[in-house]
């Protein structure tokens, strides 16, 4: 026990002493959490928006009034013909373009529907994607109108209208982004830092010599290995206090759950991430070669965590690779803790496999570890 | 102490790498108390071969004991008995002069006591008072050797491996070490040592020889330099290294 507050003792001192390090380890996260938070959207604004209009009705004119309207969308301007609208597109000055067919206004009138061109610039399929849903519900706001208005005008009997669904957004009422993405990029930062840091550390005393001296000790390994570990564990804590307090105060994202969960679920993450870190670098000669295989074990961990795209419409294969994923683990929790309220029972599934993902990566890497090579 | 009792005995020790024998079949015994100096020229085995004896290397075959204890199941407890100076510097260059022989007396298990009277006692001898709370980095390279030696005696292990000690040092830093190995011998500890400096040798009781992989010479200097019929150790090892 001592022998673990010998080795705790020096890793802090080395680890303030690193005037490079100390920023990394401490702002950098911070910055990026405010950043990301904030630049990590999946809202689509500021389309910027053309039209063809070969009408020129009122009509017509209406509709575009509409898209006016809309913060969504920037008219930018009106094409006297659809080959310079598809020019604009082809520069990129456009994100789509509407066709309005001449006689619009009265084939409307006369047979209650008339097709319209809608062009998008698909290079981003989900953003199109977005787009097309945004553009053609004005339109249909714009034409249910039209047919209330006709329907009052003749003084039919009313037809029914067709189906509509209110929804109700639950968790999240305002369907604010950053209430969604701030939890996440928190997990992102605590795990991108006690990753990189503990994947490092021990390959640094590697290539200057000490981690040989240290093995021609009778040292238990166990015991260096906490010694090593324990102050990531701590900075990986005290980065998620850090974190928590900024989502507060900038975002003001809600913590309807318990903190204290939160907190002992953290402990148990951070320890997975640590085993991975170590295991890492019993494998690797260099800090160059720990920060890459680092690097990529993070991009996938990122990619696949459900941070950025749902899990739910990745293919099969992917969807079951997920399930080793820590990050996703996280990434769930602490949006469940979070922003839902989740409590223990909700979470102890996730919570054990997170327990066993523990032991299981500290075991390979206190096997791994050798002392006697 | 042991006198006269071997405290290190290998018999048909090997390390290879693939087909690579980097020690090939050395046998040896050092005697408590001596000062054994392991000499051979650069790739010839000795970094391998002293690996395999402080138990951070598993030989292919062969035995060894160093301090009584098996060098294949009981390295942790040779560990025990042995200090270990490598090649490269191998303290804390961002710690303090304190702060390492703190760290190291630490996971040696000395209590604290013991640590701050052998802290006093080792910065008085090598004459550290004023630089004991600056960190090692900036400290010249004599110095830290010096600092590294002190360190792999702090827990007054049995016996002390150097990895070439005075690789790079001055010549008058190289008498204040071998001072200190001395004094060290005087104490009782038992010295094995590699250098590339013949004149190093000449102090050592009893010295070998290491030509790819294999002792080929081993004794006294004096026996030695009679053998090959030469005045110095430098033509000694000459006349072996080079075949």
């Amino acid at each position: 026990m001592k022998i673990i507050l010998y080795i705790i003792k020096k890793e802090f001192k080395q680890i303030f002493r690193n005037k490079g390090m100390l920023p990394i380890i401490f702002i950098l996260p911070l910055l990026q959490l405010v950043i990301l938070s904030n630049a990590a959207t999946y809202e689509i604004k500021n389309i910027q928006f053309g039209y063809v209009d070969a009408d020129n009705s009122s009509t017509s004119r209406e509709l575009i009034e509409q898209f006016e309207a809309s913060t969504y969308f920037n008219v930018s301007e009106k094409f006297p013909s659809e080959k310079e609208a598809s020019q604009a597109m082809q520069e990129g000055t456009i994100d789509a373009y509407l066709n309005i067919p001449t006689h619009f206004e009265r084939d409307l009138q006369k047979d209650k529907t008339k097709g319209i061109g809608v062009f998008i610039d698909a290079i981003d399929g989900s953003a199109a994607g977005v787009i097309n849903v945004y553009i053609t519900q004005i339109i249909q706001n714009y034409n249910k109108n039209i047919v209330a208005d006709l329907i009052q005008i003749s003084d039919t009997v009313q037809k029914p209208n067709s189906i509509e669904s209110i929804p109700l957004f639950w968790y999240n009422q305002t369907l604010n982004y950053k209430t969604f993405m701030v939890p996440g990029i928190l997990v992102l930062l605590v795990t991108m830092i006690t990753l990189f840091l503990s994947g490092m550390n021990i390959v640094r005393e590697k290539e200057i010599g000490t981690l040989e001296q240290i093995n021609v000790t009778p040292i238990r390994k166990s015991h260096f290995i906490i010694g090593k570990l324990f102050p990531f564990w701590i900075i990986g804590i005290g980065l998620l206090t850090i974190g928590l307090i900024l989502a507060k105060v900038i975002f003001n994202t809600p913590m309807l759950g318990n903190l204290g969960l939160l907190y002992a679920y953290t402990s148990v993450y951070i320890l997975v991430i640590l085993g991975m870190g170590l295991f890492i670098s019993n494998f690797t000669d260099t800090q160059q070669q720990a920060m890459f295989i680092a690097w990529f074990f993070i991009v996938i961990f990122i990619l696949m965590s459900g941070l950025f795209t749902p899990i739910e419409s990745m293919p099969k294969w992917a969807q079951i690779l997920t399930e080793f994923n820590p990050i996703k683990y996280f990434v769930e929790i602490i949006r469940m803790v979070m922003l839902k309220g989740s409590g223990f029972v909700d979470i102890f599934p996730l919570a054990i496999k997170t327990l066993a993902y523990a032991i299981v990566m500290n075991g390979l890497a206190v096997w791994s570890y050798k002392k006697t090579t | 102490m042991m006198k006269d009792n071997n405290v290190i005995q290998v018999e048909n020790l090997s390390k290879l790498f693939g087909d690579f024998a980097a020690v090939n079949q050395i046998s040896f015994q050092v005697k408590a108390g001596e000062i054994f100096g392991f000499l051979g020229a650069n790739g010839a085995g000795k970094t391998t071969a002293m690996k395999m004896l402080i138990g951070i290397s598993s030989p292919t075959s062969g035995k060894a004991t160093v301090a009584g204890f098996d060098v294949y199941k009981e390295t942790e407890s040779i560990k025990k008995n042995i200090g270990y100076m490598s090649q490269k510097f191998a303290l804390y260059d961002d710690l303090t002069v304190k702060e390492n022989i703190t760290f190291f007396g630490g996971i040696y298990g000395l209590s604290k006591k013991q640590i701050d009277q052998k802290r006093c006692e080792l910065v008085e001898e090598l004459g550290l008072q004023e630089v004991t709370n600056s960190l090692v980095a900036s400290l010249p390279l004599g110095w830290k050797q010096k600092l590294a030696f002190s360190v792999s005696l702090l827990h007054e292990p049995k016996i002390v491996f150097l990895d070439e000690p005075t690789g790079g040092v001055d010549p008058i830093t190289r008498r204040q070490f071998w001072e200190m190995i001395y004094k060290a011998a005087h104490n009782g500890t038992t010295i094995f040592v590699t250098t590339h400096y013949m004149d190093e040798a000449e102090y050592c009781d009893r010295v070998s020889i290491m030509v790819n992989g294999k002792i080929e010479a081993l004794d006294t200097p004096k026996k030695l330099k009679e053998h090959y019929k030469t005045d110095t150790m430098n033509d000694v090892f000459l006349k072996l290294a080079r075949g």
